[in-house]
């Protein structure tokens, strides 16, 4: 039988939220009018994301889209990422990105980064599997380049 | 043939039965590295307490003992792959450097148009040094393709590929990523027909069975120590003498010369030629002893417990709802590489790890044969002899409790 730690660690790493967002991922596409892309790969397990992201006039995100392969980690946190980045500036979505991957690699400020970041604070239990930080953080590290307007691929390694 | 006492060999792996995240191991990552027995343990730690020295060195005894303990971890490697003579085995840091080698010290041989082939099922070590060759000689690399169920595509290489252009043929054994145990010894007499030369990558086929070079009539042969049970950082290569002979060193320095002058310096006979710089002593020495073990247990009855392996896993898997094996070859070592519907290997690996199952999950260093595949990844489950049926149990049930959560 499983142990109840273990239970309870994978059980907090799966969350329903993360599990939905995986099943059926939002803004899953190519964005033919982006005003920027970002590509994203994990050399060590080869998950690779193509961020894109269209600005408005005022500058603002106002839409971020993805398309690729990755796990269930890699693929929700894509998911929410565009969700939560729509609207925002990019000084905002900046923020944001430092709060998230503070959050899951941080190690004292975790309670103001989980104010930071709302409904993304699901991803807190990836903590506990450092191997899958880089999976969480992916298609954050794409989207900050994306904001740069760099189009080098990025890598997580 | 006597049958193995797996319960007896477990004993000698310290960290077999040991318990992960609050479970006991089970683990099934052999084809990426094998555990050790402490007989191999305890060879090194013996000679770094009480035998070390530098080789080929001192007029001293305990120099001249520890290169006599180097010879004859060379002469094991020598009967290992049943090779002519001692000179043709070269220690190298694995099989990744020793193709390596052959494509920096074979490589005078490539010219512009010729053709190097490899198969759609190589490790990356077998592609990238042959690609960066090519590149730099202007050759051709050429890929023989794969079929649907993981085999070589054998016509296509007779009939499509292999010509009078084709210089040398790299090829795997055993395919670390698919288990397909591909028929070198025939892609062997076809390339020598047209003057070609050929590699064996034997990493993922020295663990499992008998290998006979002067059977395969390769040219070239490689394996990795970590693999058969040895210490990391050490492996073999086999070469034909004649080829070792005409070949250019691969690196230069100390050992690998005979006389050294500023006008002009003459090298070393095969194989000290290429084993510039003191070697990896204990590794070499644990080596040996690696194959003494292996030989102790018998390779034949090694090849029959994980066939076993392999059929037992194989039916039961194949039950498991949404599994798709990938890789099913007639003739396979013991690993299983699969897929489960809309769930991704890393996810397959997290929760397996946390019932204490260590698999592999990823591109396995063959990304070429994952995209064959239309797959960008899969989990790989490889067995080793001293694996056992309700250990695959374990798997099974485990693979049940990554479907309970990704239902």
């Amino acid at each position: 039988m499983s142990g109840v730690g273990q239970e309870v660690k994978l059980s907090e790493l799966y969350q329903e939220v993360i599990l939905d967002h995986n099943r059926n991922p939002r803004n899953f596409k190519k964005m033919e009018n982006a005003s920027a892309v970002a590509h994203g790969v994990n050399p060590l397990c080869g998950d690779h994301f193509d961020i894109y992201i269209l600005k408005g006039v005022d500058g603002k995100i106002e839409k971020v889209s993805f398309e690729g392969d990755g796990c269930a980690i890699s693929k929700a946190s894509a998911s929410m990422m565009t969700q939560a980045a729509e609207g925002k500036s990019a000084k905002e979505a900046g923020t944001l990105i430092g709060h998230f991957v503070s959050l899951l690699t941080g190690e004292a400020e975790a309670p103001l980064h989980r104010e930071g970041v709302g409904k993304l604070k699901f991803f807190e239990g990836v903590r506990n599997f450092p191997i899958r930080v880089k999976c969480a953080t992916l298609a954050w590290r794409a989207l900050e380049e994306a904001l740069k307007g760099k189009e080098q691929p990025i890598s997580t390694e | 043939m006597k049958t193995l006492d797996v319960q007896k060999i477990r004993c000698d792996f310290p960290v077999l039965g040991k318990p992960m995240n609050g479970r006991t191991l089970v683990y099934l990552d052999n084809a990426a590295s094998t555990q050790k027995p402490l007989s191999v343990i305890e060879r090194m730690n013996r000679f770094y307490s009480s035998e070390y020295a530098n080789i080929h060195r001192g007029v001293y005894t305990l120099s001249q003992e520890a290169t006599r303990f180097v010879e004859e971890a060379r002469e094991k490697c020598r009967v290992f792959l049943n090779a002519e003579n001692t000179s043709e085995i070269i220690f190298v840091r694995g099989a990744t450097e020793a193709i390596n080698l052959v494509a920096s010290s074979y490589g005078k041989y490539v010219r512009e148009g010729d053709e190097i082939l490899v198969s759609e099922m190589e490790h990356h070590s077998n592609i990238v040094p042959w690609q960066r060759l090519c590149l730099e000689k202007n050759a051709r690399l050429r890929v023989i393709p794969v079929n649907d169920r993981g085999e070589l595509d054998m016509a296509a290489f007779q009939n499509k590929l292999l010509g009078p252009r084709t210089r040398l043929v790299a090829i795997t054994h055993v395919s670390n990523a698919l288990g397909t145990l591909n028929p070198v010894a025939e892609i062997a007499r076809l390339a020598h027909k047209v003057g070609a030369v050929v590699l064996v990558d034997g990493a993922q086929s020295s663990p499992h069975r008998m290998i006979d070079v002067r059977a395969l009539n390769c040219d070239f042969f490689c394996f990795s120590g970590h693999k058969i049970y040895g210490p990391t950082g050490i492996g073999a290569l086999y070469g034909k003498i004649k080829h070792l002979e005409s070949m250019d060193p691969y690196q230069s320095g100390g050992d690998m010369i005979e006389s050294v002058a500023f006008e002009k310096t003459t090298y070393a006979k095969p194989p000290t030629k290429f084993e510039a710089g003191t070697p990896a002593i204990a590794e070499i020495i644990g080596l040996g002893e690696a194959i003494d073990y292996l030989n102790g247990i018998g390779l034949e009855a090694i090849a029959h417990h994980e066939h076993h392996l392999l059929e037992v896993a194989t039916e039961l898997l194949s039950e498991v709802k949404g599994l798709t094996i990938i890789g099913q070859a007639a003739q396979k070592a013991s690993l299983v590489s699969f897929v489960l519907d809309g769930i991704h290997p890393h996810d397959v690996g997290t929760v397996l790890n946390e019932e204490g199952i260590a698999v592999r999950a990823g591109h396995h260093c063959a990304q070429p044969t994952m995209k064959r595949f239309g797959v960008p990844a899969t989990t790989r489950a490889s067995f080793a002899f001293y694996n056992t049926e309700s250990e695959i149990d374990v798997l099974v049930d485990g693979i049940r409790a990554v479907r309970k959560i990704f239902k």
